[in-house]
């Protein structure tokens, strides 16, 4: 885990239009997270021009990374850049590469972020109330569908203010 | 051992997208909004997987083959996958016991291939292996709900079971092009699977006040080929945009 998390961390863009580029570029659906903070760029190589962008998707289906590849592309052409964009696979992506500074944004924005493995179970079985409700902050919340809005969320809802929001189930 | 593998890529390939379609046709039509959400999530789960199977597919054929051309310009008996899977949505029973039981046999497969000497099947299942687990989850869930709930939801989910278990067993018939995989180091060890699927099947339908039928299993040949009417109807609609529009793009 530790390994698979610093690779995220430990990217080294000397090229500072490069790494402008990079993080000017979000998710298409949750607009608050870079793709940086989300921790989907394993591998960047500057030769001149030619900017080469290994990403890997979150989930095998989720339609935001096309759409996330093509905007890196947009991003890099414009400071006058050859870009190409590839998609890994291995190692997987897992919610342990979202930074902390993403986890804080998410949070922010209204989506509850990631928890370990083990909570995030007993939070998904309805074992214990752990998930916090992004509008006040209570514990007492339930899950209302295990698949929310997008594949990587899930809906629950809070019993003290009633709001309903996302959480942003672990993927390990 | 080039065809060999494609027609491997194509047996786990062909079983998620013929599902990851039948769910697909419940978008919008599911028994409430958030049931409705959940199966179309596994279809697009389902739909990743299949994608990057088939870009390794026609990546091993070659020839200007594509992910598009693998998936949508293959006849009806070129198509590798269980009659399990084609079963149609008849109600949320059999929506809910089809994929309870396809999702059994998924997930310890896609364990087994996490193991794979070929590095892209490998990295494939690994990835998808995740979303596996929560599919798991949410069907054995439904299962236990219905089957131990109201006497119509037990009827009704008892039927369903009754309907697609004779089903279950192709799944884990290998053929020949299996067992040379397996040999090989590249495919799963059906025997393995099966074993670890039954486990949880059996326990999750004790749990859920539900039997297993007794009876043989249906004599099927889907990963031959040889599939049910409901196929050509899938494929209707599945290849429309295709046929009508030959190598069209979005």
């Amino acid at each position: 885990m530790l390994n698979d998390y610093l690779v995220t961390h430990t990217l080294n863009i000397d090229n500072a239009h490069v790494h402008e580029a990079l993080w000017a570029v979000a998710d298409p659906e949750i607009p608050v997270l870079g793709l940086m903070d989300m921790g989907v760029v394993r591998r960047v190589q500057v030769d001149g021009q030619l900017v080469t962008v290994d990403i890997t998707p979150t989930y095998s289906g989720c339609p935001a990374m096309d759409t996330m590849a093509d905007d890196i592309k947009k991003e890099l052409r414009d400071r006058g850049f050859e870009p190409t964009v590839n998609l890994v696979l291995s190692p997987p992506w897992s919610t342990d590469m979202i930074t902390e500074r993403g986890r804080k944004k998410l949070a922010d924005y209204g989506i509850a972020p990631p928890m370990s493995e083990e909570s995030d179970k007993m939070a998904l079985l309805g074992e214990a109330r752990i998930v916090k409700c992004t509008n006040c902050g209570s514990t007492r919340t339930k899950m209302i569908s295990q698949f929310g809005s997008t594949a990587c969320k899930a809906l629950f809802q809070c019993e003290d203010c009633l709001e309903p929001f996302d959480y942003f189930k672990c993927l390990k | 051992m080039k065809e060999d593998l494609f027609e491997y890529l194509l047996m786990l390939g062909d079983n998620s997208m013929i599902l990851g379609h039948r769910l697909s046709e419940l978008c919008g039509h599911g028994p409430t909004l958030e049931t409705d959400i959940a199966l179309t999530n596994m279809s697009l789960d389902l739909f990743g997987e299949v994608r990057s199977l088939f870009q390794y597919a026609a990546q091993v054929k070659g020839g200007g083959a594509t992910e598009d051309s693998v998936a949508m310009l293959r006849s009806d008996r070129e198509y590798r996958h269980v009659w399990l899977v084609e079963q149609p949505n008849t109600d949320f029973g059999h929506v809910i016991g089809r994929q309870f039981f396809y999702d059994n046999y998924h997930l310890p497969l896609l364990e087994q291939l996490t193991k794979s000497k070929d590095a892209t099947v490998a990295a494939i299942a690994a990835k998808s292996v995740k979303e596996s687990r929560y599919h798991l989850r949410f069907s054995a869930e439904w299962v236990k709900r219905l089957g131990d709930g109201t006497e119509e939801s037990h009827q009704r989910m008892q039927s369903a079971i009754d309907h697609l278990y004779p089903f279950v067993a192709e799944l884990y018939q290998p053929t020949p092009i299996e067992r040379d995989m397996l040999a090989a180091g590249v495919g799963a060890d059906l025997e393995a699977v099966q074993a670890q699927s039954l486990e949880t099947i059996e326990q999750v339908l004790a749990d859920a006040t539900l039997s297993i039928p007794e009876g043989d299993p249906r004599m099927t040949m889907g990963k031959q080929g040889i599939h049910s009417e409901h196929l050509g109807y899938i494929l209707s609609d599945l290849q429309y945009m295709q046929r009508a529009y030959p190598n069209m793009q979005w």
